[in-house]
């Protein structure tokens, strides 16, 4: 199965780099910030995008954690679940606005998830989205509000990301049919 | 109908081949060229002829739990396991504890025509072990009992058991005991030991039948009377046995074939099948018995032929009845756990299977010898055929085999009964036609005085 | 994970994967909104053939932070009370399509049988049957241990070279079978304490020591001891001769709880026979995680039932 590499090291740094400044520009500074990660790779990406917002305004501190959304999937009864992870929200959700993290944006089902699990956790002033990648396919009416990467794709591919934490290197592939 | 039936080329128990000729129900001739001088002649060379089988612990349910077998249902099943006599438990519905019960029992029997019922009297009135039944009663009846048991329930006052021991005595009966201590064995569901500690299950000690056998070879040696230890299970109880017939106590044992084969590590299933009184033990137990099979410590295989509707095992293990058909599977077994290893010949089988049973029973003038003169009853065993017994091979009216599966060496080909046959080519012969020949020999054969 | 049957069932890989678990969801009793979606639309049924109001109202509890529509099927009032058969009940619960089968029943094996026999094909989780097994009150013990052991940091830990003393009627016991396979495969040297009466009859049953002598025990290190429930029942079967005796000899009495070291954790499967198993001072002692092990026992069984409901290939 032949892959295709579409995001090198730096690319996925600069696409960071700018999606924290968007958070930033949108958000008018980092006051009320919470990062959350959707496991595994968003929480990963979460961390660096908040290290990024750290590096930009100084002295700020930007609250980051983990939202495991596996008891919220849509899916619990027709696949196998994944094994939970923690959810680790420091400092609480209430009037703050929430930036969920993930890896891909694919049917949108991931993020519905996050919406429910985000709710029975608390009432944030607003949730914001960024993802890393956005492949299309959208099967629910969910857009993300800071994408590094869009890359329209076909049912038949699949999107790897590699990121150092978990795979060694950083790189988003295409594998083919 | 032919009277006459030549059997060419038969294996007798010894080893020996000959032709065996049945007239007008009896063994009229054996050897290697004789024939009879008109007739069928059949040939089975290769088989296995031996003395029709008798089974001293059978039961047939019948009066009173007809759904699980009946007198007649439970002699067909006897009849396919190559049995020509079967002693017929008194654990009925009523009990068979009066001359009536006993009577109708023998009577069932003797019209059915596929084996020769004798029926067995309780000790006491209704199996409650609190007084004697009418023993001499029963033993002058047209039944003519000769063994007496509460089987199914043990014997456990140790005066009763004296005193019958001594009042059978009277009329050369036998009391076969049923070794269970009461308490010892409360609420117990399989043998003590790691399986049955893993499963939570109560366990049943081996001393709870060693207790009672102990104790009752005891009595005997006291009184000088005559006992016969049903179903024995354990190491223990096969020294006990041997030792007292050591030092002349008349006492004999029987041990099923489903005791020479299984073990309790059966029960991992919770499968109920598996689920008899007394519980399956060790492989060390099982070793044990058939070694004192062979030794001629214990004396017979007998089946306890135990019926149960499949909603009694088909069901929580404690819920569950204890028990399971055997005299289908019987000689297979005993085939493939004491001939196969060596510890029997097939002349020992006739002997623990035919001859010692039909002594202890009381019936060994007529039944349990191959010889000329004698009733016709025989069975023609094919030894080296191997099938997987299924529910196909049942003939009762019940199905709790825990056999299902299993691969069987050994099947019986043909039964005879005084002279007819109840089996032939392995399948059972229609009840019409047997009861027309059972009716035309009573007149002929009188076994039962 | 397809039934949880017996805990001898569990390896230590997918044991420690439930107690993780069960770790996600007592963490979810600390916010606003504690019920989770993930089995919504599941139907379970908690099958009780025997009373256990706390095992039914935990597993209750459970299935319903979990959003599952519960029904429950007790014994007494029902079909089974006018002789319904097990083989019936399973195959109406069959019948009106249940997505899982919580089961309480006093014969040994009966979830066995409502697993394995095909009158029903839905996952089955033992609620304790007869004197067999009792397997999520042993997950609960072992996640109450290994919390108290490990606090914040339990994720991932096993229970190795932790001592674990089982006191009391051990042949009667589901408990202590449980927790003999499931602390054990987690690392724990268990011992079991119990006259020779209450032993159970093999000593290669279980892989456990067992001895007789409680005083003996309390003067090794333990990292817990467990006290089971006495029943006064065994006294008409000359288990032992009266309750006097059997607490002086073999209960948790207030000289050999205050002779205990402190850090030894003091736990009772519940309820408790004060006075007689075990005295007041130990039950209520900071010692004690009586009352943490019942809350706990909400969170391993929702954790077991997640995984038998959406076949969590991983435990």
């Amino acid at each position: 199965m032949a892959a295709r590499n579409v995001l090198q090291a730096t690319d996925i740094q600069r696409a960071l780099t700018r999606i924290a400044h968007e958070i930033l520009e949108s958000n008018r500074g980092a006051a009320g910030l919470v990062v959350l990660g959707i496991p595994t790779r968003g929480v990963i990406l979460a961390q660096r995008i908040a290290d990024i917002i750290a590096e930009i305004e100084p002295g700020v501190h930007v609250p980051v954690g983990a939202l495991d959304v596996t008891m919220y999937r849509d899916d619990l009864s027709q696949t196998p679940s994944r094994v939970t992870t923690p959810t680790r929200i420091p400092g609480g959700i209430e009037d703050s606005t929430v930036v969920l993290v993930d890896d891909v944006l694919y049917s949108g089902r991931t993020v519905r998830a996050a919406l429910d699990a985000l709710t029975d956790a608390g009432r944030p002033r607003a949730v914001r989205l960024a993802v890393l990648v956005d492949r299309g396919h959208r099967e629910l009416p969910i857009r993300a509000d800071f994408v590094g990467k869009n890359l329209p794709t076909s049912h038949a591919e699949r999107i790897n990301v590699r990121l150092v934490e978990t795979d060694g290197d950083d790189l988003v592939q295409i594998a083919g049919d | 109908m032919s009277t006459s039936v030549t059997f060419a080329g038969a294996t007798l128990p010894n080893g020996d081949v000959a032709n065996v000729v049945v007239k007008n129900g009896r063994i009229v001739d054996m050897g290697v060229d004789v024939r009879a001088d008109e007739g069928e002649v059949l040939d089975v060379s290769g088989l296995r002829v031996l003395p029709g089988f008798v089974d001293l612990h059978t039961h047939l349910r019948e009066p009173g739990y007809e759904a699980s077998e009946t007198v007649l249902t439970g002699t067909q099943a006897a009849a396919i396991g190559g049995y020509t006599t079967v002693f017929a438990m008194a654990n009925t519905l009523p009990v068979a504890d009066t001359t009536s019960v006993v009577e109708m029992v023998w009577q069932r029997g003797h019209d059915a025509g596929y084996a020769t019922v004798r029926p067995v009297g309780a000790v006491t009135v209704g199996l409650e072990g609190e007084a004697l039944a009418d023993l001499a009663s029963m033993a002058n009846s047209r039944a003519r009992v000769r063994v007496f048991s509460d089987d199914g329930k043990c014997v456990a006052d140790a005066l009763l058991m004296r005193r019958a021991l001594e009042y059978v005595g009277a009329f050369d009966g036998v009391i076969a005991q049923h070794a269970q201590e009461p308490r010892l064995t409360i609420g117990s569901q399989m043998n003590e030991g790691l399986v049955s500690s893993r499963l939570g299950l109560t366990g049943w000690p081996r001393v709870a039948e060693e207790v009672i056998i102990a104790r009752d070879v005891l009595l005997a040696e006291s009184t000088g009377a005559r006992l016969h230890i049903c179903h024995l299970s354990t190491a223990g109880a096969v020294d006990i046995v041997r030792s007292a017939k050591a030092r002349g106590v008349r006492v004999t044992a029987e041990v099923t074939p489903h005791h020479l084969l299984l073990t309790d590590d059966s029960a991992l299933d919770y499968d109920a099948r598996f689920k008899v009184n007394p519980p399956l033990r060790t492989s060390d137990d099982v070793l044990a018995v058939r070694g004192g099979l062979a030794d001629g410590t214990i004396d017979i295989v007998a089946t306890d032929h135990a019926p149960h509707p499949t909603e009694s095992k088909d069901c929580e293990w404690s819920e569950a009845a204890f028990g399971m058909v055997g005299l289908e599977s019987a000689l297979s077994i005993v085939n493939m756990t004491m001939v196969e290893t060596g510890l029997l010949s097939w002349a020992d089988v006739a002997r623990v299977m035919s001859t010692n049973p039909a002594k202890i029973g009381g019936v060994g003038d007529t039944a349990g010898t191959l010889e000329v003169g004698r009733p016709a009853d025989l069975v023609f065993v094919d030894p080296r055929v191997h099938r997987v017994f299924g529910p196909e091979d049942l003939g009762g009216r019940s199905a709790n085999s825990p056999y299902f599966g299993r691969e069987f060496p050994g099947k019986v080909v043909h039964t005879m009964r005084h002279g007819y046959f109840t089996v032939r080519d392995g399948s059972l012969i229609d009840a019409e036609s047997v009861r027309s020949h059972a009716f035309a020999d009573a007149g002929r054969v009188e076994d039962n005085g | 994970m397809q039934h949880l049957l017996s805990a001898a069932d569990l390896d230590k890989e997918s044991a420690i994967s439930l107690l993780d678990l069960a770790e996600d969801m007592a963490e979810t009793a600390d916010r606003p909104h504690k019920k989770l979606p993930a089995l919504r639309g599941r139907t379970i049924v908690n099958l009780f053939f025997e009373d256990s109001t706390r095992t039914r109202i935990s597993f209750e509890s459970a299935e319903k932070r979990l959003s599952a529509d519960v029904i429950n099927f007790s014994a007494k009032g029902s079909s089974v009370s006018k002789g319904e058969s097990l083989k019936d009940s399973a195959q109406t619960l069959a019948a009106m399509g249940v997505d899982a089968v919580v089961i309480r029943h006093g014969s040994s094996g009966a979830p066995h049988l409502l697993a394995h026999r095909g009158w029903i094909h839905v996952p089955i989780v033992n609620a304790g049957d007869g004197t067999h097994e009792h397997p999520t009150q042993a997950l609960l013990d072992a996640f109450t241990l290994r919390r108290r052991i490990h606090k914040n940091h339990s994720r991932g830990k096993d229970l190795a070279g932790v001592r674990v003393a089982i006191v009391g009627d051990v042949v009667h016991s589901r408990v202590a079978r449980s927790n003999a396979w499931l602390l054990t495969t987690l690392g724990a040297e268990v011992t079991f304490v119990a006259p020779p009466t209450l032993l159970p009859a093999s000593a290669d049953s279980f892989p456990v020591a067992m001895v007789t002598n409680l005083d003996e025990i309390l003067r090794q290190r333990l990292d817990a001891i467990m006290m089971l429930r006495i029943q006064k029942e065994r006294i008409q079967g000359a288990y032992f001769p009266n309750e006097r005796e059997y607490t002086r000899v073999w209960g948790l009495t207030a000289d050999r709880f205050g002779a205990l070291n402190e850090n030894t954790f003091v736990m009772h499967p519940g309820p408790m026979n004060r006075g007689l198993e075990i005295c007041s001072q130990a039950a209520d002692s900071p010692s004690s995680t009586i009352l943490e092990q019942v809350a706990n026992g909400v969170f391993v069984r929702m954790a077991v039932l997640f995984s038998v409901l959406t076949g969590n290939e991983e435990l």
